[in-house]
């Protein structure tokens, strides 16, 4: 058998009465002018008052037990929500990451408390998370975090930097991964993660701006910030167990294919009234069968994931080609567009095509590079430590 | 896959662990054991003498004929002659067959005492000169010529499986009314490629990989080299996702998805064979190495049916009807898209 596997997976056909309401939702969120659909908007679109409309429908959270604020309808119907909703081009930033990892991580390893503290706001989109994960001398190298905590009286005092922290600057809280302890032949050990109050006193919030002066990045200096023991995410020392087992969900999620898809459908409008000749077909046409292969692929990882299983290889594979094709589509929509890529302009396939190539870069380094990913797939195929 | 289709599976990679012998153009040995565990009319109905299996099913076992280069007209008799007849309203025999559309210079004809002749020429038939008959959709009818009704100049594809040339000289046939259309026979052979190609896939990747992990140069492993591990990846990539794909398409049925599937298919294996050969260095490239049959018959899968300019472009008509509004239902769309 081989080492990857995957098996295509259908959703169930109950959720179709669920994408029928979100659809019906963005299109009149669109029309009445209330969001407008921009490619990359899980990271670019941080949108407070969209984010709780979304609350109000159920449609955060939607993983979470009803105890906790959730609609426990599952994460396949998450899926179908969350794809709806980046296929629409929707701000979703504000509570993106909340629901998709912070929330689900409190869930899992969080106290009684942290879950009731937390999780019924992060349903509501009133309180958005942040991932203090990577730092100035760490990036896809996790193990090599330098932030440290020391015990102090009732908790820990906690002192370091981290960036590329997407949102902090908004956001309420962020979960840091700080070395606690030593770490270890395996490098691993000595690890843990600490739910940060973004308003504690001793956080320094820094604009990184991104290439087009745009602000969601940001440096997070830490000088001696307290975070009581209460705030400690799961188990002291237990760091990078807790973070990888969230790799598959962080993984292969439709944001790692849609990213651009705002693009593909503008000037798939574009055609249809230009008019396409032969070639413009098979050009949106490759790029549509790809997409729909890779789509697929990530339903396909959706249910196992959905069925308890934890695929991270097969996850970072399709990561792989999934952030590939978000800029590769971008190549090929350019010559079928034959626009000026223009951030100011009233032509939306100029906009948006302005916005996806100087997002561009991005998609194949968040949450671990390509090279990074194709070196897990690759572990993964070898016999044990051929590849070392 | 549930345990019915994993067991079919197992058994039919079992029966070609034993008996597949790539380096042939035909081997009826193992067709004998495939006819014996039953996968040969796998989705013909069973009142028809086949199994009554799905699509799906179909396609999975395809995939494992494909993993081992089984030079069988798997495809051919069970998705389409099979398909052909059974449509038809005829029983299916037994044996290899094979299956075209007629083209407009073959022409059928019915005498006054009611018997049936077709005259012309099919091009690159499938395992003509194997088959025990070739089923013919032409129009609205399917005739069915039996071997000997027919002269064969044979050909070849790039991994030279029989492709032949099918002369008909006022050949007696057998004819039915058939309502299947020449778009279905299209879109049934190109799953079924897709399907062997995601099989052929998987085996150029297992052997890439295993050749990384025995050849030492420099003092390592090739899968110790970086460059070498990033090229194993993107083979496994790109077969995950034509293995996906080939899967979602029998499962949808819709002539969307064996577009999307077909197309992504070829232009997968484009990249695994590159990547393949480039991994396996100068003996890859000889034929004293097993790559080539999987590689070859990629090269030329990736063309039968329908590449994927043919089958993007029908996708593509597709995406730009739907518009802006309408592309990504046409992606979600399901079985009933």
């Amino acid at each position: 058998m081989p080492a990857l596997r995957l098996d295509a997976a259908a959703l169930p056909p109950e959720l179709d009465d669920l994408r029928r309401d979100v659809r019906a939702f963005l299109a009149e969120e669109i029309a009445a002018g209330r969001i407008v659909p921009h490619a990359d908007n899980w990271l670019a679109g941080w949108d407070p008052a969209f984010s709780r409309r979304l609350g109000e429908r159920g449609w955060i959270g939607m993983t979470f037990p009803r105890e906790y604020g959730g609609s426990a309808a599952g994460s396949l119907a998450r899926f179908v929500v969350t794809e709806e909703l980046l296929a629409a081009g929707a701000p979703v930033a504000a509570h993106w990451i909340a629901d998709r990892q912070s929330g689900p991580s409190l869930l899992k390893f969080g106290t009684e408390e942290q879950r009731r503290a937390y999780l019924p706001g992060i349903a509501r989109g009133e309180i958005g998370f942040a991932i203090g994960m990577s730092e100035p001398d760490s990036g896809s190298d996790l193990a090599s975090v330098r932030t440290r905590a020391e015990r102090t009286g009732g908790g820990w005092r906690v002192n370091g930097t981290k960036v590329w922290t997407s949102g902090a600057h908004v956001a309420h809280a962020m979960i840091a991964l700080v070395r606690t302890g030593p770490a270890g032949e395996s490098r691993h050990e000595g690890l843990t993660q600490l739910i940060v109050d973004l308003g504690a006193p001793g956080v320094r919030i820094r604009p990184i701006r991104l290439l087009t002066g745009e602000h969601h990045f940001n440096e997070v200096v830490l000088t001696d910030v307290f975070v009581p023991d209460d705030r400690v995410l799961g188990t002291v020392g237990d760091g990078w167990r807790q973070v990888t087992s969230e790799l598959s969900f962080e993984r292969s999620g439709p944001e790692r294919i849609l990213s651009t898809f705002p693009l593909l459908a503008a000037v798939a409008g574009r055609l249809a009234g230009r008019g396409a000749d032969a070639a413009d077909r098979t050009r949106i046409g490759l790029l549509v069968a790809r997409l729909w292969a890779l789509r697929r692929m990530s339903l396909a990882v959706a249910a196992r994931l959905a069925a308890g299983d934890a695929p991270a290889t097969e996850a970072a594979a399709v990561k792989d080609l999934g952030t590939r094709f978000e800029g590769a589509l971008i190549e090929t929509v350019r010559l079928l567009a034959r626009v000026e890529p223009d951030l100011a302009s009233s032509d939306p396939l100029a906009a948006l095509l302005a916005q996806s190539v100087l997002h561009g870069p991005g998609f194949t380094l968040r949450g671990g590079t390509n090279e990074i990913l194709r070196g897990v797939v690759a572990k993964a195929l070898l016999p044990r430590g051929e590849a070392r | 896959m549930n345990d019915i289709v994993q067991d079919l599976v197992d058994t039919v990679d079992a029966v070609c662990a034993r008996h597949a012998d790539p380096e042939r153009d035909w081997n009826p040995r193992l067709w004998d054991e495939l006819e014996r565990v039953g996968v040969t009319l796998l989705p013909v109905p069973e009142e028809r003498g086949g199994a009554g299996a799905d699509l799906a099913t179909t396609a999975e076992v395809l995939r494992v004929l494909g993993r081992h280069a089984a030079a069988v007209p798997a495809a051919e008799t069970a998705l389409l002659a099979g398909w052909l007849l059974a449509e038809a309203g005829a029983d299916v025999p037994s044996g290899p067959l094979t299956a075209a559309v007629a083209g407009p210079d073959v022409a059928l004809r019915e005498d006054a005492g009611g018997a049936w002749t077709l005259t012309g020429t099919l091009p690159r038939v499938p395992w003509a000169r194997h088959a025990e008959g070739v089923a013919v959709l032409a129009g609205g009818r399917v005739a069915f010529v039996p071997r000997g009704g027919y002269e064969v100049e044979e050909g070849a594809n790039l991994a030279g499986e029989p492709r032949d040339t099918v002369r008909l000289q006022d050949a007696a046939a057998r004819v039915l009314a058939s309502a299947a259309t020449e778009k279905a026979f299209r879109e049934r052979g190109a799953l079924g490629r897709a399907a062997l190609m995601a099989g052929a896939m998987e085996a150029a990747t297992g052997l890439a990989v295993r050749y990384a992990g025995e050849r030492v140069q420099f003092g390592r492993p090739l899968a110790r080299f970086q460059a070498v591990q990033q090229h194993l990846a993107e083979m496994a990539g790109e077969t995950l996702l034509a293995t996906v794909a080939a899967q979602a398409a029998a499962a949808d049925g819709t002539g969307f998805a064996v577009a999307a599937a077909k197309a992504a298919a070829s232009e997968a294996a484009g990249t695994v064979c590159r990547l393949a050969h480039q991994v396996h260095g100068a003996i890859g490239f000889t034929d004293e190495h097993g790559l080539r049959h999987f590689t070859t018959r990629l090269w030329a899968w990736r063309d039968e049916c329908g590449n994927e300019a043919e089958w993007g472009e029908a996708v593509g008509a597709r995406a730009v009807d739907a518009g802006t509004e309408g592309l990504w239902p046409l992606i979600t769309a399901g079985a009933d898209g």
